[in-house]
């Protein structure tokens, strides 16, 4: 077997485990183990990774190999890495290990619980790993619907709303992506080969214009509708705002990933002329996003929904980069993806940390928390403070990359538009620092929280690594950076031969 | 022959006399004849040319063969409640002439004997649907089954006619090769395709469906969904690639007229529904439509897609039929409120009733998945990607019944749920073959290469 499907055979196999075990206390703990094992993993895979190309290996992607499945359709089961691939997969393998600890106390079904948490993260790697459109939409698929029953079984408030509406608004995307890929699938014989389903010869095809035109937007918007693109965001406040600690921070931390790394890898990468034709229409929509995003976190008094809108902006900051199309806004968009990741992960961890405590989660109801729990309302601090992109800290470098590349576009039109989506930098401001300075600071509200305890050492852990991975990006963003930087090259190379044209 | 097998088969019955061992009998003969199918038959012709059979009938056959199978380990739980006693080897019988029937279609070479073998598999399952005599609703089943299908007889046999009178024969080898584009013949296509579109319970032909589906015993009703509706999906597939290829660009019309009708009402009549059978039934209109979108395509591609989705169809629906047998053996619930809970008490059940859901919805891993991309797969072919977009569309609302299912038994609190039970072995083996197919057909490719061999297109 080789290296790379041990993503996905790993998490099957901790799966199987968890199967077999009797109470609670063994469930977290062979889930831990596993998604241990997934961490250490992905650590090795990014230092095999580095090796690799140090010793001069270029090509586009390494470790790769490919199984005939359906021989007939030429459906391969196609799996490889570039930089951002494994960048991506260290991200999701740090947010699940996370995601586990945060979810040590889960009483009521553990074992499905994690079973579904689980089964989720192995869609996501697989996802990450696949180079094929269909094991790509398939792991796709296999990513979104555990979130049902993970919402509805486990969730708070409005609970089987949202997860319906989650699974259908996310369904119904996917369905756009499915006739998106199908299209590309019998296109991709243009330059008179055979029909391929493998996104490395696809993109050495070019897909006709009629055929662009009619499949960009079926793709963009699929992929774009987990990356919540503006107006197909809604499922994203309310699931955030319902879903369990674990699966929020799973689902704002990578899924949300999913849609930003799919628009690039199929909709921009494969369909370059119709991207660049109609970039204009779609940038007007995730700019939308990143302000209307901002915008709404301010007027929320949950602190769960502000999140969730602050993740709906953030995650249109990276379409936006995305569509920007160059390559300093596209390495802008990567980091962002991997700094919101990480970001909002440690912001829900924490929500769900103080919420199950204080039983509240509305700022106005909490207050002073810096007194009680220290370790918590600092962690809080730093989240807040790498959201706004204070420098330092992972939210900088990426921001900073998106505004430098998308500054590049000489003409008014995307001038202006970068600095409307620049301005959400000042909201996000504004609503950070509102919450930090009402839920930490100032009197406590309640006698009650007076006797709360700090972060017991599960939750320390959880947040320590987030904390950890947060400001090592922010102080070292040069090697993740690189790595990320010369895996761009094919996509910039697919995009500057549009140009020339 | 397949069909002298099974002849013993009703010899052998009626020269039984306990219950038992009728039951045991039988599920071991469909065993024996489904794995006898599999045997490579040669090729060939019988009575001049009316019976015919090669490679992709007799997969066709065994694919049926398979679904019956499953549905007699089912069924053996049911049939040997006390209220049977005397007709259990009634129940046999006449579902055994079905599947003769049913192959007589298949292997057709003649519309003659297409017609013989329509009837032989649509009257029994009449008598079927009214098996449970003693329920006014299995009665009005039977009537209405009776009734609705001797109109559509009747319709299909007037166009068979108008055929007849224009080409001069009905031997499909010759129509074949004749052109057939008057305004009579096609409107003798029109009545043949009604005929069918019955039977495959298209919309605007498929009243009565959910009444049958709701008033006959839920075995019957997966025989009908399943084995019925799938011969009568492979018999008209043949028939369009062969005697009626001249018109082809007419019928691709009708096709995608119909599919995107089909999907839609029975979708839209499927997200109301509250019983459990009427439910299935809709949804089971639904799932016709989707084959449709195999049919269309014409190549050997959608021939293929159309196989391996009834394949698959056969498992799934077996399965959350399966479940849903059970369940009204054993407490007489068909209720969808009666399931809220269902998961705390019988959490077996429940996942694979989950995974059947999953798998008619079309998610991944499971098999549903892989027989819903591929008839997609096969319509894009032709290039008809907004008649994709809208049946995708049609996936996802179907989803959202699927999930209110799944959310009833997972989520849905219930101070009185179902109470644990545990069913008999035969049932346990008919449900784990289900789940045995829900899972490896789908991940394990060769089932769909094998398919892919034999089929052939236009």
């Amino acid at each position: 077997m080789d290296f790379l499907t041990l993503f996905v055979v790993v998490p099957v196999l901790t799966i199987v485990g968890i199967v077999f075990t009797r109470d609670m206390k063994q469930t977290r703990l062979v889930s831990a183990i596993g998604m241990g094992i997934q961490l250490i993993l992905a650590v090795t895979l990014v230092f095999m990774y580095l090796a690799e190309r140090k010793a001069g290996n270029t090509a586009e992607m390494l470790f790769s190999h490919s199984y005939v499945w359906f021989e007939s359709l030429n459906i391969t089961y196609s799996i490889g890495v570039d930089g951002i691939s494994v960048a991506m997969i260290m991200l999701t393998a740090i947010v699940v290990f996370t995601g586990v600890f945060a979810s040590w106390n889960v009483k009521h079904l553990p074992r499905e619980f994690f079973i579904s948490l689980i089964f989720l993260s192995s869609g996501v790697f697989g996802f990450f790993i696949s180079i094929d459109l269909f094991t790509m939409f398939l792991f796709y698929e296999v990513a979104v619907i555990p979130m049902f029953l993970l919402i509805g079984i486990w969730g708070t408030g409005p609970k089987e709303y949202s997860a319906m509406k989650l699974t259908l608004m996310l369904m119904g995307g996917s369905a756009l992506l499915l006739v998106g890929l199908l299209g590309i699938y019998f296109n991709s014989n243009a330059g008179g080969g055979d029909l391929t389903f493998n996104i490395l010869e696809i993109s050495k095809v070019k897909i006709p214009m009629q055929a662009q035109r009619m499949f960009f937007p079926m793709t963009f918007i699929g992929f774009g509708v987990l990356g919540a693109l503006f107006p197909f965001h809604t499922w994203s406040p309310d699931g955030h705002a319902s879903a369990p600690t674990a699966v929020s921070m799973l689902h704002a931390g990578v899924l949300m990933k999913l849609g930003g790394y799919g628009a690039f890898r199929v909709a921009i990468f494969l369909l370059p002329d119709a991207a660049q034709e109609m970039s204009w229409f779609f940038l007007i929509l995730t700019g939308i996003s990143v302000v209307y995003g901002a915008f709404g976190a301010i007027h929320q008094k949950d602190l769960k929904y502000i999140n969730a809108y602050s993740s709906v902006s953030h995650c249109g900051l990276v379409l936006f980069a995305i569509l920007m199309m160059n390559k300093t806004a596209l390495d802008g968009a990567i980091l962002q993806m991997i700094s919101h990741g990480l970001m909002t992960a440690l912001f829900f961890a924490l929500i769900g940390m103080i919420y199950g405590r204080t039983h509240t989660r509305m700022i106005n109801e909490l207050g002073g928390l810096m007194k009680i729990m220290p370790v918590l309302s600092v962690s809080y601090v730093i989240a807040g403070l790498a959201s706004l992109g204070l420098p330092g800290l992972s939210g900088f470098v990426a921001e900073m990359t998106i505004f430098f590349g998308s500054f590049q576009h000489s003409d008014a039109f995307h001038r202006i538009l970068t600095i409307s989506a620049a301005a959400s930098i000042v909201i996000t401001a504004v609503y950070i620092l509102r919450v930090v300075g009402q839920i930490l600071y100032g009197p406590v509200k309640n006698d009650n929280y007076l006797k709360l305890s700090d972060a017991r050492w599960y939750e320390r852990v959880s947040t320590g690594v987030l904390i950890f991975a947060i400001a090592g990006i922010g102080v070292a963003p040069l090697w993740l950076s690189n790595m990320i930087n010369e895996s761009l090259n094919p996509i910039v190379h697919q995009i500057m031969q549009v140009l020339i044209k | 022959m397949l069909t002298l097998a099974l002849m013993i088969i009703l010899i052998a019955e009626l020269s039984t006399e306990n219950k038992k061992s009728i039951i045991n009998l039988s599920m071991l003969l469909m065993v024996a004849v489904t794995v006898i199918g599999f045997i490579p038959s040669p090729e060939g012709t019988l009575f001049g040319g009316m019976y015919q059979t090669n490679h992709l009938k007799v997969l066709m056959k065994n694919i049926l063969n398979i679904g019956t199978m499953i549905l007699f380990f089912q069924v053996a739980d049911w049939i040997k409640k006390p209220e049977y006693e005397n007709k259990v080897s009634e129940f046999y019988m006449l579902i055994i002439s079905t599947l003769i029937g049913m192959n007589f279609m298949i292997s057709s070479g003649h519309f003659l004997l297409f017609y013989l073998g329509l009837e032989l598999a649509t009257i029994p399952i009449a008598a079927l649907a009214a098996y449970d005599r003693s329920k006014n609703i299995s009665a009005e089943a039977g009537i209405k089954l009776i009734l609705s299908s001797a109109l559509s007889s009747g319709i299909m046999l007037y166009g068979i006619s108008m055929l007849y009178g224009t080409l001069g024969s009905l031997y499909y080898t010759d129509m074949a090769s004749m052109d057939m584009d008057t305004p009579l013949q096609i409107m003798a296509f029109i009545f043949f395709f009604a005929g069918m579109g019955f039977k495959i319970s298209l919309v605007p032909f498929h009243l009565w469906t959910a009444d049958v589906y709701e008033g006959a015993p839920v075995n019957v009703a997966s025989y009908l969904s399943v084995i019925s509706k799938g011969a009568a999906v492979f018999i008209l597939t043949i028939l369009l690639y062969t005697v009626f290829f001249s018109i082809a660009p007419m019928w691709k019309n009708l096709l995608y007229a119909i599919a995107i009708v089909t999907m839609t009402v029975g979708n839209l009549f499927a997200l109301r529904q509250k019983n459990l059978k009427r439910f299935l039934a809709f949804s089971s209109i639904a799932q016709a439509g989707f084959i449709l979108l195999g049919m269309i395509d014409g190549s050997a591609l959608g021939m293929a897609s159309i196989l391996y989705f009834v394949l698959i169809y056969i498992f799934t629906n077996l399965g959350a039929f399966g479940v849903v047998s059970a369940i009204s053996v054993a407490t007489g619930k068909e209720h969808m409120d009666d399931y809220n809970g269902l998961y705390a008490t019988n959490p077996k059940l429940s996942l694979l009733m989950m995974l059947s859901l999953f798998s008619l919805a079309g998610i991944p891993p499971v098999a549903g998945f892989f027989g819903k991309f591929f008839l997609f797969t096969a319509a894009a072919h032709s290039g008809y990607y907004w008649l994709v977009f809208i049946a995708v569309i049609n996936a996802t609302i179907s989803l959202y019944y699927y999930l209110l299912v799944v959310k009833a038994m997972f989520i849905n609190k219930n101070d009185n749920p179902i109470a644990y039970f545990k069913s008999n072995l035969t049932t346990r083996i008919g449900l784990g073959l289900c789940l045995a197919g829900i899972f490896a057909i789908g991940l394990f490719s060769p089932v769909y290469e094998y398919i892919r061999m034999f089929s052939v297109g236009m």
